[in-house]
């Protein structure tokens, strides 16, 4: 593992995910899109749902196989690996997925459940059950929980487990796939709080997918905002929120409720038309176009590139020229 | 209309469920009114009696398993608990507008959407079938749904999840009732769509004066649509008063956490979000005292036995905490004007006098 900071631990290289979806017809989820991350920091995705930040995450750790492009883990192409490479990726990278009622099988045990991963990788029963006590002290739960059923546990909870199982491995990089947004709000905020401390006591490397902005500028250092498989707009997190570029981005800003009620009734808002539109077999332009309120018939016939317009802000859009 | 502009009046209702495991106790004592034209939110994290709450309005939950054990819901004046099937079915149909949280689930897959909307004047003789053709069409032009004669036709599978949440506003509204309870209404869209569906049903209340219940778990929504609030907390209502006296003058422990433990836009990096320990009460057997008090950071030996009065601090804003008991330890959340209002005829609370 390269100390460098400059070094990006994963980079994810022009990939496409298409899913057939009937003759001459591909639902592009994920449309060239290409981002680095860095080694210890935290990078936030965001997007409507069906923009394909899921499908993005799930691409990383091959859940599914990319149909083109290249995901680089730590210098090597993920998607080459050969079987004990893969054994050893699996170690390195880990997921917590959205819904803990959903991602928890009913039918094992707490101990079974986060141990899984331990006993995979040839860890005797033995050591794996002083192993899983520790990690459920780690995130706040006890030794007693461990004979128990998932079912059994609050939402949170069961989050908790989800995040224990992921660490079980000790992991560099973990991929939150929206761990919050299925949680009661007093909740989330234990979460957050815990992956934070997780995040400074292990050195991990988070990827955040989210659809919450409040939450995502709370804990990322750089964020990549996604429109319809595209990347429209990535900057560090400070940049992004003072001087967004991008007419999406601005509007899905200026959409969020603020939890203030003067500054809520004040505020002037970005309304943007319509819905987001089929991501099957999508027009070859921009395509927030046709909800922009802004758009030129350049819009509507070139697909804007993502270019770098100040150091480490990237837009696409034709508007944006220096 | 009853004289004081009241449209609805919640007196003191206790809601519980026969479960397998025992009662469950969902709604424990709660009182509030809506006044004509207001918007008046609820909110509360999951399982703290919003949604019971707000259904028991209209007697839509599922009598058995659940029932009253007490109080009257009194709805421009006629008690609901004591309506006829008949008076209900008006009330439910023509009084009151209900839109659920889900709209993906919520229409029926079968039937293309005007008819929906047209269900409501099923069986009703006063209007013949162009008038509700018309009144339906209006409708689903005033909630901002295009080329209304197409979608007409169209199922519900062919509209998109806020296409089809303007459809269920189109179903509540279409007999202008004077009151629309609206559970959850954004919480399955994105924050785009959720804001074109909060400006909609602003304007509609400005446009059609009807009073509206909203009730979410988020404090945003709040925070821009609502002009009074009630927070709950396992079943009971922890606080309310205004909009302003709830976020700027927070007078009980659980809203104050609720209120810290979101992540705002200007909160800063470095800054841990205030999250509140601990998980909320089994109302298999709901706390003898505060519902709150195993999680306050402020807890009293009194909170844990005695359920708190109580305490009026303005003319809209209460709050049922023990803090603002004149013998309570002087803490951030005390407030000066504090007077018991509620609880002191109990009879055996002794608290400590």
């Amino acid at each position: 593992m390269s100390n460098n900071e400059k070094q990006p631990l994963v980079q994810v290289k022009d990939v496409c995910k298409y899913f057939h979806v009937g003759k001459n017809a591909d639902l592009k989820a994920v449309d060239h899109v290409s981002f680095e991350i860095y080694k210890g920091e935290t990078v936030g995705l965001v997007g409507e749902s069906g923009c394909g930040k899921s499908t993005m995450g799930r691409c990383m750790i091959r859940l599914y196989e990319p149909t083109s492009g290249e995901v680089i883990y730590d210098g090597k192409d993920i998607t080459k690996l050969t079987g004990a490479e893969k054994k050893e990726f699996c170690k390195k990278v880990q997921m917590i997925f959205q819904n803990p009622y959903a991602s928890l099988n009913s039918r094992m045990t707490v101990k079974e459940i986060v141990g899984e991963g331990l006993r995979e990788h040839g860890m005797p029963a033995k050591d794996a059950d002083v192993k899983v006590q520790e990690l459920l002290e780690i995130v706040g739960l006890n030794k007693d929980h461990m004979s128990r059923f998932p079912h059994e546990f609050s939402g949170g909870q069961r989050q908790r487990i989800g995040i224990a199982r992921a660490l079980s491995v000790d992991p560099d990089f973990i991929i939150c796939d929206e761990p919050i947004s299925a949680l009661d709000v007093s909740v989330q905020a234990q979460v957050i709080n815990m992956l934070k401390d997780l995040q400074s006591e292990r050195g991990l490397t988070y990827l955040f997918i989210a659809h919450d902005l409040s939450v995502v500028k709370y804990i990322s250092d750089r964020v990549i905002v996604m429109y319809l498989g595209t990347v429209v707009e990535t900057a560090e997190t400070e940049e992004l929120y003072g001087n967004t570029l991008h007419p999406y981005t601005k509007a899905l800003l200026s959409a969020i409720p603020e939890a203030d009620p003067d500054r809520a009734k004040s505020n002037k808002r970005i309304l943007i038309k319509g819905e987001i539109p089929s991501p099957i077999n999508p027009k070859n332009c921009c395509r927030f176009a046709e909800r922009c309120a802004y758009a030129t018939d350049r819009c509507f016939n070139e697909m804007p590139k993502l270019r770098e317009v100040k150091p480490g802000h990237k837009v696409a859009c034709h508007l944006v020229e220096e | 209309m009853a004289e004081n502009g009241n449209i609805l009046e919640m007196k003191n209702v206790v809601y519980s469920f026969h479960t397998y495991g025992g009662e469950v106790k969902a709604v424990r004592d709660v009182s509030f009114e809506v006044r004509k034209g207001e918007i008046l939110g609820i909110v509360g994290e999951s399982g703290c009696g919003k949604s019971v709450t707000a259904q028991c309005i209209m007697r839509l939950n599922p009598e058995p398993p659940g029932f009253f054990e007490g109080g009257a819901i009194m709805f421009n004046g006629k008690n609901v608990l004591e309506m006829s099937k008949k008076e209900l079915r008006k009330l439910r149909g023509e009084d009151i507008g209900f839109v659920f949280q889900d709209p993906m689930t919520s229409l029926n897959p079968t039937m293309r959407v005007g008819a929906q909307i047209e269900e409501v004047f099923l069986g009703r003789t006063d209007v013949t079938k162009q008038e509700v053709k018309e009144k339906a069409l209006e409708i689903m032009k005033l909630v901002g749904i295009s080329d209304v004669e197409k979608r007409y036709k169209q199922y519900p599978h062919e509209l998109s999840g806020g296409m089809k949440q303007r459809v269920m506003i189109a179903i509540a509204l279409v007999s202008r009732p004077g009151l629309v309870i609206c559970d959850e209404p954004t919480t399955s869209l994105d924050v785009t769509i959720e804001a074109q569906i909060l400006d909609l049903l602003l304007e509609l209340r400005e446009k059609l004066g009807m009073s509206i219940i909203m009730i979410t778990h988020d404090l945003g929504v709040i925070a821009r649509m609502c002009d009074r609030v009630i927070v709950m907390y396992g079943g009971k209502i922890v606080e309310k008063g205004t909009v302003q006296e709830i976020f700027y003058d927070t007078a009980h422990p659980y809203t104050k956490g609720l209120i810290g433990s979101i992540a705002k836009l200007d909160t800063r990096k470095g800054e841990r979000l205030q999250s509140i320990e601990g998980t909320p009460p089994d109302l298999f057997f709901p706390p003898k005292g505060c519902p709150f008090a195993a999680r306050c950071a402020y807890a009293m030996d009194v909170c844990k036995d005695e359920p708190p009065y109580q305490y009026r601090l303005s003319d809209e804003h209460s709050t049922n905490c023990w803090l603002q008991h004149e013998y309570a330890p002087d803490t951030d959340m005390k407030k000066k004007n504090a007077a018991a209002i509620e609880g002191k005829k109990e009879g055996e609370v002794k608290a400590d006098e």
